[in-house]
Order: structure tokens, then sequence, then C-alpha cells
């Protein structure tokens, strides 16, 4: 019980100008935990990710991933130390093919260098060989592979927004960020993407922390929700806690 | 006259064509040294998205190191090349931390109007250190021509060189770009620098490379132009500058084989014109040609189609 948790938040806030977006924001992931994070519009459940990620820079409160503050890091940095996200509008590399996409979050695993690169030499061609055979066997899990040469913008809806969960599992993270990975999802794909979930959660070892409006989705996958409310944490607790919560009711239900 | 008359009307075409394939070769060789400029250009504003107009003083600056090199210290034509290709490698990653990399959330004028500052730096500066007056530059290869065909046909081997070297550069950057870990940096860093950073790809870093490469490019350019045209002066890169971004326009600027179509085509055109239509008007045709192919295809020859999402 006393392991250090995956992500351990402690205050955290930001302000947009006179504007305080988040505030006093707090939540614990654990290792080999599925962690919700709901709220209505706006609560700022995206600028949470935002500052996890480092694309903004909090203006309070601390941000510790596996017992190391990462408040200091740059984004790049904060990818190499573990976390990984997708993106609530899909943000692939539309241009570049399946399989580059991948192979773009295993950017900082492979290790040759530009010159090694510019003449080809063994280092080069045995690792691009081992990260191409790696990027195959995660897009499998994601039933991708077949589609691997064609250009990202090319692939359904539902597939893009796998795409994007296996590039954010390329980069080697111990956190994966999801935001509204079942948005636009019709239910049978919902139904397979919770599975899906588990499964990486599973056979990565890692902790997930995702942001879902669907509450089937989220109530059947998460082991533990936290709720947004106009920036502040509003609850947390086990699925049906939040599901009894009046509170919560109230605020996505509007005040009677 | 009387021979004249007589001669059949077959040679006459052979040695019609026989000048025409030597015009058409030096166009092509000519075409070779824009194209090995374009890539700089395309490269950068493809993945940097400016225009980096300070590059065709890098060429100039390559220039001046490969002329002292050669005939100052008389070291041989690889040395020379390979010193150019570090010195210019240097300038051209220096240029982009110390005038560029400061103004990365700024207004793209402000950073094209820093290119321009730059470009003029680098010419004041090369007056001031070299004078203005040309230094002749020796050829890497000697003035000496292959020739063909009992004479009929001669080509530089300067000419033979580029086209060759122009060829190598193309073929080894497509494999670079299409199937290293930077190439592929390189790519996403042209779609979604945000999403490169959240994937872990350093992104300064990335732009760092690309101009390094552009710029050892811009060296290997320098020596073949001067090996060419043999005169070294401070603003001597100004129009292979120019033309060369001109052909990266033409061909698609941010494509790789759009530079290459491009250089060519514009070295084609500008030789073919100098030779049968007119000299002063050569510029001009070129430049004529290139709004015509504009005004068909805004994006360049094998420019990207720009998808617009609704």
């Amino acid at each position: 019980m006393n392991e250090t948790p995956v992500l351990q938040v402690k205050d955290l806030g930001i302000d947009f100008g006179g504007l305080t977006a988040v505030n006093k924001f707090n939540i614990t992931v654990r290792k080999h935990q599925i962690v919700g994070l709901i709220g209505p519009n706006g609560a700022g459940k995206t600028t949470v990710f935002n500052m996890l990620t480092k694309v903004y820079d909090p203006s309070r409160g601390t941000i510790e991933l596996n017992g190391q503050q990462i408040n200091k890091l740059s984004t790049v940095e904060v990818n190499k130390a573990g976390i990984a996200r997708t993106f609530q509008n899909i943000r692939l590399f539309d241009n570049l093919s399946v399989i580059d996409n991948v192979l773009i979050g295993m950017h900082n695993s492979i290790k040759y260098n530009t010159f090694e690169g510019i003449i080809r030499n063994r280092r080069f061609r045995e690792q691009e060989k081992e990260a191409y055979q790696k990027a195959i066997d995660l897009l499998s899990i994601f039933k991708l592979q077949d589609l691997m040469d064609h250009p990202a913008s090319s692939l359904p809806y539902g597939a893009q927004r796998r795409l994007e969960i296996c590039r954010a599992l390329a980069t080697n993270p111990s956190l994966l960020l999801l935001d509204e990975p079942a948005a636009g999802m019709n239910p049978s794909e919902t139904a397979e993407l919770m599975n899906t979930i588990k499964d990486i959660r599973d056979h990565f070892d890692i902790a997930i922390l995702l942001i879902e409006h669907d509450m089937k989705f989220v109530m059947g996958i998460c082991e533990e929700i936290t709720v947004l409310n106009y920036g502040t944490t509003l609850a947390f607790g086990a699925p049906e806690e939040i599901q009894n919560n009046p509170e919560v009711i109230k605020a996505y239900l509007g005040g009677a | 006259m009387a021979e004249a008359v007589k001669q059949p009307l077959p040679v006459l075409v052979i040695g019609g064509s026989m000048v025409f394939l030597s015009y058409l070769i030096t166009g092509i060789g000519l075409g070779s040294v824009y194209a090995i400029i374009a890539l700089g250009y395309s490269m950068v504003y493809g993945i940097a998205k400016m225009l980096n107009f300070a590059h065709g003083d890098v060429i100039m600056i390559g220039a001046y190191v490969a002329f002292f090199a050669l005939s100052r210290y008389n070291l041989p034509a690889v040395a020379a090349v390979l010193l150019a290709i570090a010195v210019c490698t240097t300038l051209g990653v220096l240029i982009e931390r110390l005038a560029y990399k400061p103004l990365r959330q700024a207004t793209s004028l402000s950073v094209l109007i820093t290119a321009i500052g730059v470009s003029y730096f680098l010419q004041n500066m090369a007056q001031l250190l070299w004078s203005s007056s040309p230094k002749i530059f020796s050829s890497i290869v000697g003035n000496r021509s292959l020739t063909l065909f009992d004479g009929k046909m001669s080509i530089a081997y300067i000419n033979i060189l580029t086209i060759i070297t122009c060829i190598v550069i193309m073929i080894v950057l497509t494999l670079f770009i299409n199937n290293t870990k930077i190439g592929r940096a390189m790519r996403a860093c042209s779609e979604d620098k945000d999403a490169a950073k959240l994937m872990g790809i350093n992104v300064n870093k990335t732009i760092s490379i690309t101009f390094a490469i552009g710029s050892g490019l811009a060296a290997i350019a320098s020596v073949l132009l001067c090996s060419t045209y043999p005169s070294v002066y401070p603003t001597l890169g100004s129009m292979p500058g120019i033309k060369a971004f001109t052909a990266a326009v033409f061909g698609g600027i941010g494509s790789i084989p759009g530079a290459f179509v491009g250089g060519l085509l514009l070295g084609i055109i500008e030789n073919l014109s100098k030779a049968y239509i007119s000299t002063q008007l050569s510029d001009a045709i070129v430049f004529a040609v290139l709004i015509i192919v504009l005004l068909i295809k805004p994006t360049g020859i094998l420019g990207k189609k720009v998808n617009e999402k609704v």
C-alpha cells in the first residue's frame, strides 16, 4: 500500500490572465490503475492534461511522476520521463504512413545518430529493423497492421483513435493519458475499446488516466473517478460512490 | 556557297541536334546546382515554415572557404570541399540559433525580415573581410571537356560531376528523410510541432539538423557553382539563391523531388532561352514560365495538395 504512486498531483492550479481555469486540483494514480477524470464541458479536464504534459506551465502546485518532481521539465522531457497522451481532437501526423506514426513514437528508444543514418551502417540497419518489428507488433494489438502503409488521414475515425493510442504507447510510458478515447465511436467500437484499454494496461503494465463523457464507458472501465467542476475537484472515489454522489448529480444536471 | 547548298539535310539536323544536346546538358548541369541549393530552401521551409533568404549567402561563404583552401593553402579538392561543408554547416546552425530560434513564436514576417538582415550582414561581412573585387576560382576538375561524336559535341567535366553529385544527393537524402529516425522526426515536425514534442521529439534539435544539412548542401553547391562560373565575390550567392528559391517554389516547396524537378527545369529553360532566344531575356523567360506554372498549379509541380478539413 505504501508503494510510490505513478502520478501524484497536489494543489495544481493555472491562471490565464485574470481567469483561474484550474485550482487546487489533486489526483493520485497508482500502479496498474485505470482512473477516470470526468466533469461538465469546460470544467478544465483537458487543461489538466495540458499541465501534466507541460503544454501549459502550471501556476501553482506540484506534479510527481514515480516519485520524481516533473514541474520543471519541458514537454519533451516529460514524455521521456514516462507520460504519453492522445488528443481530444485527433492529432496524428496525417500525411505520414500508419507505421511511421508509430515509429515516431519510438524516436527516443532508437539510438543511432544522424551520421549513422546517412551512411546506413550496421547499427542503423539493426536498430531500424528492430523498431520496425516492434511497431508492427504494437499495430497488431490494435488490428492496424494491415493498414500500416496507408497515410494516417485515410483511416476511418475509430482506427485513427486507436492509432493515436498506439503511437502514445510507442513512447514507452508508465502513465498513459487518454483524452476522450471513445469520442465519436459507435457502441460496438466503444465496447471493443474498453477491452483493448484493459488489455494494454495488463500487457504493458502501465497506469491510465482518461477523460471521457461516455458514462457507461467510464463506469465500466475505471477503478477510481475524479470529478472536476469549475476547475476544482468536486469529488473522487469508486464509480458507485460517484454515481450516487448528490453533488456530482447536481453538477451534471444543474441545481434544482 | 555552292557547298552549303549541296550539303545533305540530315547532317544539318544531326549537327543541330548535337548543339541542342550540348545546351541541354549544360542546362541540366546548371539545373543540378539549382536543385542542390533549392533543397536547402525547401527542407527549411518544410520543417521550420520559414524562408531562409540568407541561404544564398551561405553559398558565398562556402565559395570563399573553398577558394582559400584551394588557392591559398593548396589543399586537395576533397579537403577543400569537406572544409567548406564543415564551415557552412556550422554557420547554418549558428545563424538558426542566434537569429531565427529566438523568433520561433514571432510572426513569419518578422522571421523573413530577419533572414534578409542576416543575408545583408553576411554580404557586408564578406566585403569587409575579403573586399568586393572578384577572386578567380580554379575549377576542382580543371577546364577540360569530354569530346564526343568526333568533336561535334563537348561536355565539360564539371557538368558531368555536378549532375552525378546532384543525383547522389537526391538519392541519399530521400532515403534519409524516408527511413531514418531523424528523417521521420523532420516529417513529424513539418506536420505538427506540438504533437511531435508530446511524442518526445526535440523540435529545436530537429530544426538545427535541418539547417545543418541544408547548409552542408549549400557548401557542395558553392564548389560546383564556382567551378563552372569561376569568380568569387560577396554577392555571389544572391542570384543563384533567388533562382534556387524559384526552383523550389516551381517544383513544390517542401518537397524533395519537387526541388529536384524544379531545379532541373529551371536550369534547362534558362540555358535554352540563352542559347536560342536571348541572353538578356533568359531570366525574364524563366520567371514567366514560373508564373504560368503557378497559375495552373499554385502549389508547384509536385507540391502537396492542401486538404482543408471542414
